[in-house]
This record gives structure tokens, sequence and C-alpha cells, in this order.
């Protein structure tokens, strides 16, 4: 039904056809989960009994009828497959109009299928991961919450409904990182994520305006039929402000210092949101915007340069983690850094970007069960100096984080093989400076997960006295097994016969990459590296780990334990200089606008003090005046009558 | 009858009343310099009534004396309230509303 020959031309061929039928239904996928959200808040202790499994109910629904409108979808011939929902006209005023629209098209039903599925996975988990918490029927109702943002985020069909979206996963990322709200330092860490995600939100904001201002349109179709029109700067200037929007989600570089400390939030919550949907919603933004940057090989160029810069600055920061869950984050801030990457190549890179995003989702997700199932074996201890020698004791954990470390390392015919190594032969079709780095990024990455794996689960005991590790509950351990199996078989089963290329090209366009280094010897390369990467580590790691972290290290160590002096770079810049304008404004605000107003307030005092003595409270003074008074009145009477 | 007489004998009376307000502080003194002018007032508005041949002036120096009379009670009760208080009947001592 498809020939790829015809998917070389970049622009999508498909055009939106209002939604009949079962599609009509789609508002569907974000209700069932906003529902449990508000019976969850809104329904206090009553919900207490039933309100988790419901929570949990909710979105196993609502993954049900997404891939009920998946395979409805499959069956519609190409061009039809992209379904428009107006549920009702939103705002209108005057030429501004935006319709309350969804869309369900082939990237978006992706990522509906991804939320919904890891989602559903990640609540079951939470079952088991929050048994003891008291307030899990809150932990919940955010949960779900996040879920319905989600969706309305990658199922709106113009940029403002997916503003309203995007705000709702940032609302729902603070509430779940400060959950533990009686810590100060998860309170801080989400009042951290809350304002660098609003630097990125204005970037968001910023590119939207533009595009109204360019093309008086903000929907999908819109700004997709009328791309051309636009000026290079103005295409350049919404590509750049998409990209700090897409950053501040997406913890990329410079906007990145917020997700390792997000990581104070519970686990379930680093897996679903900070390393499997949320923080990949910058990608999903800039693939969605293809058609701006398919017209500015600037802002693409920024866009690479990001990726870049990330994916190296998070997998150097990896290295240096002993805490199990920051180790992990800065892998998912380099991982992005990947997709970043390839959704800044073009055509060539943004299906690459939704694949690795989707293997991604299954192993990363995958690993972060693990290693909440870690913590819960372990008194919630994160730091893996006190690891070692789980192996043994947590045999099914250690299999499924196996399989998902496979599976980021790219060893074939893991997930990550395919999608890695697909975005690294793009990057050189690109250019020879982000292959390398990109073959760096793999090398690197095979060392601190190595690293990681062999802190936690190989060389020696190193456990705290009273720590018993056991096995974790079937609740928790069930959707690690099923997400393993993903990260197995997903990257097969999406380059299978180039099923998503085909399944995507016509939203995003493809084309093929031709890296100038033969593809062959490119997977040799990447492999050589990841194996030198796995052999220090070996090296390093394989016997004998110190149960404190050394003092004595190099600069490099000490940089990367510090993220890169990322935290250090904004208290110096923006912080400290924030103060200074605080400070000159306050000193501006008490001299001039002071200044101001209290020389009104004198001169009305000093004007009233001379009026003031007139009033002398002698009869006679008064009666004076108002004979001179009458007389001048009399007067003025005379002459005006002459 | 040439009205021009009266009419100067009442701007006489009327400016040493006036005169007599300004001047004098005993309370009693200027109450009565007051009456001077009222019933210079009134002495023009009946000669001017007088010469137009008509009722109106002689109307108002009615008004005028009913209203006099009012404001005699209520001006020397308060004058007699100052007495009281301050055992002097000159108008400079209640000089209080001064700002």
């Amino acid at each position: 039904m498809f020939n790829l020959i015809a998917l070389e031309s970049i622009h999508s061929v498909v055009s939106s056809e209002v939604a009949t039928g079962v599609f009509a239904k789609m508002w569907l996928l974000i209700a069932l989960p906003l529902m449990g959200a508000i019976v969850l808040l809104l329904g206090g202790n009553r919900t207490n009994s039933f309100g988790p499994l419901l929570a949990v109910g909710l979105p196993i629904a609502s993954f049900s009828f997404a891939v009920y409108l998946w395979i409805e979808l499959l069956a519609l011939s190409t061009q039809s497959r992209s379904q428009n929902l107006v549920l009702f006209e939103w705002i209108n005023i005057g030429s501004f109009q935006v319709p309350f629209g969804l869309q369900l098209d082939p990237l978006s039903i992706s990522f509906v299928l991804l939320i919904t599925g890891v989602g559903s996975l990640i609540h079951i988990y939470s079952l088991g991961y929050m048994d003891h918490d008291l307030g899990k029927r809150r932990f919940f109702g955010y949960l779900n919450l996040f879920v319905a943002a989600m969706l309305l985020l990658v199922l709106a069909d113009n940029y403002l409904l997916l503003y309203v979206g995007w705000e709702g996963v940032g609302l729902a990322s603070y509430l779940l990182i400060g959950y533990y709200q009686h810590k100060p330092s998860a309170a801080a860490a989400a009042k951290k994520a809350f304002v660098v995600n609003r630097v990125g939100d204005v970037g968001l904001s910023l590119a939207i305006m533009l595009m109204f201002l360019a093309f008086h349109t903000v929907t999908f179709a819109g700004i997709s039929d009328k791309a051309e029109q636009g000026s290079a700067t103005a295409l350049f200037l919404i590509g750049l402000f998409l990209l700090i929007g897409a950053a501040g989600k997406s913890a990329q570089v410079p906007l990145q210092s917020w997700l390792l400390d997000a990581m104070e939030g519970p686990t379930p919550v680093s897996a679903l949101i900070h390393a499997a949907t949320m923080v990949t919603a910058g990608v999903y933004l800039i693939v969605r915007s293809n058609s701006i940057y398919d017209l500015s090989i600037a802002a693409q160029n920024a866009v690479i340069v990001v990726g870049v810069v990330t994916l190296l600055a998070g997998a150097v920061i990896g290295i240096a983690k002993d805490d199990i869950k920051k180790a992990l984050a800065a892998s998912t801030m380099s991982q992005i850094g990947y997709m970043v990457l390839a959704a800044g190549l073009g055509p060539i890179g943004y299906v690459y970007a939704i694949m690795h995003l989707l293997t991604h989702g299954f192993f990363k997700a995958g690993m972060f069960l693990g290693a909440g199932s870690v913590m819960h074996a372990m008194n919630d201890e994160v730091d893996m100096r006190k690891y070692g020698a789980l192996r043994k004791v947590m045999l099914l954990t250690f299999s499924t984080f196996f399989v998902g470390y496979l599976a980021i390392l790219g060893i074939p015919p893991f997930a990550g093989f395919y999608s890695k190594d697909l975005i690294i032969e793009a990057a050189f079709d690109r250019s020879l400076i982000a292959g390398f780095a990109t073959l760096l990024g793999a090398g690197v990455t095979a060392f601190y997960m190595s690293r990681l794996v062999l802190m936690t689960f190989f060389s020696n005991k190193r456990w705290e006295d009273d720590a018993h590790p056991h096995e974790s509950p079937l609740t928790m351990t069930v959707p690690m097994v099923i997400l393993a199996i993903g990260s197995v078989g997903s990257g097969f089963l999406l380059t299978f016969n180039d099923s998503l290329k085909k399944w995507l090209a016509p939203v995003t366009g493809y084309q093929t990459p031709e890296p100038p280094i033969a593809v062959p010897i490119l997977i040799a390369m990447t492999l050589i590296t990841v194996a030198a990467g796995v052999a220090i580590a070996v090296m390093l790691y394989w016997r004998q780990v110190a149960s404190t972290a050394p003092n004595d290290v190099s600069i490099f160590t000490k940089a990367a334990r510090k993220d890169l002096y990322g935290d250090a770079i904004n208290e110096a810049v923006f912080m400290r200089g924030g103060q200074k304008v605080v400070s000159a404004t306050k000193v501006f605000d008490n001299s001039v606008v002071e200044g101001f107003v209290q020389f009104i307030s004198r001169l009305t005092l000093g004007i009233s003090n001379l009026v003031r003595s007139s009033q002398t409270g002698y009869t006679r003074n008064y009666a004076l005046a108002m004979l001179l008074g009458v007389a001048l009145m009399l007067l003025l009477a005379a002459i005006v009558r002459l | 009858m040439d009205v021009t007489n009266y009419v100067i004998l009442s701007s006489i009376l009327f400016s040493i009343g006036a005169v007599g307000v300004l001047v004098r502080r005993n309370a009693i003194v200027m109450f009565m310099s007051i009456e001077l002018m009222l019933n210079a007032a009134n002495l023009a508005f009946v000669a001017f009534a007088r010469a137009n041949g008509n009722f109106d002036g002689q109307v108002v120096a009615f008004f005028v004396m009913v209203v006099a009379a009012a404001e005699v009670v209520i001006g020397l009760a308060i004058i007699m309230a100052i007495f009281r208080t301050r055992k002097t009947a000159s108008i400079d001592e209640a000089s209080l509303l001064r700002a």
C-alpha cells in the first residue's frame, strides 16, 4: 500500500479529515484519566479505599481505547490518517480564532500509546511501591492528572491547546516532585523544576505569539500550510523560541539543571514523567513543528548544537554520580540529547528521534522501576556505594534491569541498537562533528551504565547493617518484566519492514540518511566504542568498590559531581545578577519613585500650611472677609452690568 | 419725596453697623451692630417700596424682621453659653477654631 520511494519528499502529504465514528470519541482518551484526577483530588479521604484502584483502572481503559483507535487508524488509507475533532470554539476574538480541537494522527497516536501503555504499567507498579504510603490517594490523583495533561499535549491540534497540556504536565511534575512535602530538599527541587520550566515556557509562548504574528494562525495544519510564506528571520526566531521551550521541558542545556534534583520525587514518578514521557515533550514539540524547522537550517543547527552539548554533558555527569536515580537522570538527559539532535537533523532524523523516544520509553522506564525496586529492598537507600552483589537476592529485578542496560548500550538485538545506531548514521550524514559526538556519547554511556550496573548488582557487598534486601512484590515485578520485553523487542518491531518510517513519514516526512562512512563500518565503530566503555568500567568496578566516595579526585570528576557547574553558573549569572537588578531597582524605587511621591506630599503639606494661616479663629477676621467678598462681588456685578 | 435721602441714611447706618462688627470685641455690642445693619437694609427696602409704589419691599422688610428675631434668639443663647464658660463676653476669647 505504500512505497518508500514516494516518502522521499520532505513535506507531509496528510490532510486532516473531520473525525467521524469512533474517532469522534477520542476525547475519552483525555477525559478518563482526568475524571480519575477529579474524583481523587476533590473526593478527599472518602476515596481512600477505592481511589488508587480507580486511578490504575482509568489509564488502562484509556490505553485499551487507544489501541482500538490505533487499529482503526491502521485500517484507513495513508492520506486520511489525520483525524481532526473540534470539540467547541475556544477563543474567537477578531482574527484570533482558536478551536478546542484534537488531532489524532500517526505521530500523536504513537505518543498516546506510549503514555497510556507505560503509564498504565507504572500505575500498577505504584500500587506496590506506594503501598505503605499514607497519602497515596493524593499521589494517584496527581499521576492521573499528569496522564490527562500529557494526552492533551499530544492530542491538541494547535499550539495554544498544546500549551495548556504543556502547563498541565508542568504542574503535575511540580506536584509530584514535591510529593514528599515534609522534606525541604523535595520542596526546593519542586520549586526549582517549576522556575526553570517557566523559563522554557516563556520561550514557547513567545514562539506561539510570533507564529500568530507571522502566519495569523496557531493550528498545526495552518502553520504547515503557510510556513513557506514566512520570512527567514521569522522562521529562525520561531524555531529558536520553540527550542527554548523544548529545552526547558526536556532538560536540555542550558535549562538542564532541574532534572537531577527532580529525582526527589517518588521513583515511579521519575520513571513515568522524568524518563519516559514528559521530558520527551520537547522532542515531540520539535518534531511536530517540522514545517518550521524544515525551512530554517539555522534553527536546525541551533537544535543540533543543544542536542550534542546535552548528550555529552549528561553522559559526563552520569559518570560521577553515586546516587542511582541521579545517574539514571543524567542518562535520561543524555539520551534526550540524542533525540533532540536527531530532531534537529530534519527529515532524515525525525523518525529516528521518535523511534529512540519510544525505545527509550521502554528501557529507561524499566531501569527506573528496577532502581525503585532496589531502593524498596534497601530501605530507600539511593547511594550505590551502599549496594553491591544484589543480583543474587533480586534475580528478577537484576534480569529486567540488565535487559534495559543492554538496550541503552545498543547491543544487538536489543531496542537501543536499532534506534541509537540510526541516529548516529543520520548525525554522520549531517556533520562529522555531530557524528563523532554521538559516537563518543555512546562510549561514555556504556561506561557509566556499566559502572551503575556493576556497583549495584556485582562487586562486593557494602550494605548497611540493617539492610535485608528481598525481591519486590508482583505488582512491581510484572510491569518491570513487560517493560523489559519491550526493551528487547521494540527496536526490532519498529524497524522491521520500515514500519515506523512508513507510519510516521506522512506526518514528518522522511529522507534516507547517506553517511559518508559505510553503515556496517559505522555499526562496528559504535560497537567497538561501546565495548571499550564497558571494558574500562569492568576493570575499575568489577571486584572492589569503596563504600565512600573518594575525595582525591581529578578536577574533571569534581566538575562532573557538581553537574558541570550548571547550578553554579545559574547562581552566579542569574541568581546573583537577579539579586543585583533587584537591589538596583530597590534603590531606584526608594530614591526616584519614592522621592517623587514624597515631593508631591510635601508640596501639598506646604500649600496647606500656607492656607491654614488664614484660619485665625477671630470672628472679626471672618466678618471682614465676608464684607470684602460681598463688596468685591457687587463691584464685579457693577462692572459686568456696565 | 426723594428716595435718595433715605438711601443715604440707610448707607450711613449700614456702615456704622459694619464698622461696629469689625472693631468691637464685646459680643453684645457686635450683635447690636448686626441689628443696625439689618435695619439699615430694612429702611432701604421700605424706601424703595414707597418709591416704586408696591408692597414687595415692605414684605421683604417683614421677612427680615422675622429672621432677625429668630437670629437674636439663637445668637443670644450662644453668647450666654460662651459667657457662662469663660466669664467674659469678649469675642476674641472664643477663638478655638483657629487652625
